[in-house]
């Protein structure tokens, strides 16, 4: 009995991937005490991984259909700037934050418009829009930071609280888990990853499908840098950026999610962000030089995704013995 | 006996090339039909006429003595006209159950409307256990099956709909003896049972003649013969090829 509850764990997609964040962790502890077992050592923590799962959960849905956004880190820069224009005119908060996240949305709706009824590569046409946001971001902002101006409270819930944005990234991956697992929309989109032509002979409208995650993706990336320019209190023309796009792919591949698409896993996506956060948190603490960071971070993701690999393909051997 | 589906003059021309030059063809009710012809001859794009995935650009259709306008394979599906492709339209990563139900999948009643895994695991396994499917578990995912196994899931599929008319694409290409057995003995099976009617296209002639009734032959965007099934013989019907083959030799 215990060993089909192992063998039937360690089958999950999420499952090695869930062991190095734990094998991880447990050795950053033993080599810093201070590692987790403090609220400002776990709020130090948090802040690495739910920026980072947040963008993930959005190119997830994209991955699995076959798809990807490279403009992602643009938009996050993007969408708190038009937040703040819109409140500077005088539009209530909540409804700047919406303004903001409509914008970035547009942005998603351009990249689907593109890629899908002009039939461009989505490698290809968010290249050009990582550029073209860029590009608009730095004119708009006159490359200046600014302070976000919001109530107290409005910024507490809204990333200011140490705990606000781990809770935002916790919910969006327990909305999208359900989405991906329990809704046509979910199951579509896995099918049209698997089987594109296959999809639309069976009637779905892959074409709104995949437009739709477009559009998911770029509003979690502008949310997810609405979020940090509240924590931070400055939003910044420069943040963002490609490193947390590739990050936030990354988390999503070490997840198990693969960039063929056809499958993939939103609990994955969240975990592999752990583990990237872990790896950042715990070397930063350490104190690892930052020129050696780079290259212990490269290697770390290449053997987490090796090690996932093949885990789970010596599981799936074991299973069919 | 009545016509399930009839197709009159149709003609299909995509630019100037005429794919499609004015075919007609019935497709009775309850018989299985084979259409043989060469790579081509037009075959496919018949087929997709009649599932509503193309529009020709000339002729007429019937569905059960009615005239339709095939407008999306969503409104052929409706007239009960389901179609297994030659690529099979299974999503390999889902499992048996959900390839089953895509897109009309049973969904619990409410604003959010989440999947009913439970219902559709146990109405697929049901099924494929009422028309003689045998898998290992709805569960696995297709790829893990076999040649044989996913068309007959994608068979069953097609009849899982209440579909009356089931058009079928190549259902035995790329298959070995048993695998195609399997096949057969589903169609026929479908067959009996007295509800659908069958068109399918085919490459193999002894196969054809063994399970259709009616065979039809297309050269050249055309119906050249037809015949009942017991009256026609692989031999003749090479010779036909072998006629048309050597004319084109020498007229080129």
């Amino acid at each position: 009995m215990r060993s089909r509850l192992l063998s039937g764990f360690l089958r999950r997609q999420e499952a090695s991937i869930f062991v190095v964040a734990l094998l991880l962790i447990a050795w950053f502890e033993s080599a810093n005490h201070d590692f987790l077992l403090s609220s400002a050592s776990l709020q130090n923590l948090s802040q690495y991984i739910a920026p980072v799962a947040i963008i993930a959960c959005g190119e997830v849905m994209l991955m699995i259909g076959g798809e990807i956004d490279l403009s992602a880190g643009m938009v996050y820069a993007f969408a708190p700037f038009i937040m703040h224009f819109a409140a500077d005119a005088g539009v209530p908060m909540f409804i700047a934050l919406l303004i903001g996240l409509l914008a970035a949305g547009c942005i998603g709706l351009l990249n689907g418009v593109i890629t899908l009824l002009l039939s461009v590569p989505s490698f290809v046409t968010t290249l050009g829009t990582l550029f073209l946001v860029n590009g608009l971001t730095l004119t708009i902002s006159h490359g200046t930071p600014v302070t976000p101006t919001a109530s107290e409270a409005f910024a507490q819930v809204f990333g200011a609280w140490g705990y606000s944005e781990i809770l935002w990234a916790i919910f969006v991956v327990i909305v999208l888990h359900v989405v991906l697992r329990h809704t046509r929309w979910g199951l579509h989109t896995v099918a049209s990853g698997a089987n594109d032509t296959g999809a639309r002979e069976a009637g779905i409208q892959v074409t709104r499908l995949k437009i739709g995650n477009f559009v998911l993706a770029a509003v979690l990336a502008g949310f997810t840098g609405t979020l940090e320019a509240f924590r931070i209190g400055s939003i910044d023309p420069l943040a963002g950026g490609n490193q947390i796009m590739f990050l936030a792919v990354a988390a999503g591949v070490i997840g198990g999610t693969p960039l063929a698409g056809g499958s993939g896993t939103i609990i994955g996506a969240l975990i592999g962000a752990a583990v990237l956060g872990v790896l950042n948190d715990g070397f930063t603490l350490i104190g690892i030089n930052a020129f050696t960071f780079n290259i212990i971070l490269g290697a770390a993701i290449l053997a987490a995704m090796l090690f996932n690999i093949h885990v789970t393909r010596l599981a799936r051997l074991g299973d069919a013995r | 006996m009545s016509e399930a589906l009839r197709a009159d003059n149709i003609a299909k021309r995509f630019g100037a090339i005429t794919a499609l030059d004015g075919v007609s063809l019935t497709l009775r009710q309850g018989e299985i039909l084979g259409i043989l012809g060469d790579n081509g001859a037009g075959k496919s794009t018949l087929m997709k006429i009649l599932t509503g995935y193309e529009t020709p650009t000339g002729g007429r259709l019937f569905v059960s003595g009615r005239e339709v306008a095939l407008r999306s394979v969503d409104h052929a599906r409706a007239l009960g006209i389901e179609c297994v492709y030659q690529d099979l339209a299974l999503a390999n990563s889902l499992s048996v159950y959900h390839n089953m139900f895509l897109n009309r999948e049973i969904v619990y009643r409410g604003p959010i409307r989440l999947l009913n895994h439970r219902a559709m695991r146990q109405r697929a396994a049901a099924f494929l256990e009422q028309i003689g499917v045998h898998i290992p578990s709805v569960d696995v995912p297709v790829e893990r099956l076999s040649g044989g196994q996913r068309q007959a899931i994608a068979v069953a599929r097609a009849v899982n709909s209440d579909a009356r008319i089931l058009l079928l694409d190549e259902p035995l290409a790329a298959m070995g003896a048993r695998e195609a057995g399997l096949i057969i003995d589903l169609l026929i099976r479908l067959k009996r049972e007295g509800r659908i009617s069958i068109a399918m296209i085919m490459h193999n002639y002894a196969q054809t003649l063994d399970i259709a009734d009616r065979i039809v032959l297309m050269q050249h965007g055309q119906i050249t013969y037809e015949r009942d099934a017991a009256a026609t013989s692989v031999e003749e019907l090479m010779d036909i090829v072998r006629r048309e083959y050597r004319a084109m030799r020498s007229s080129s």
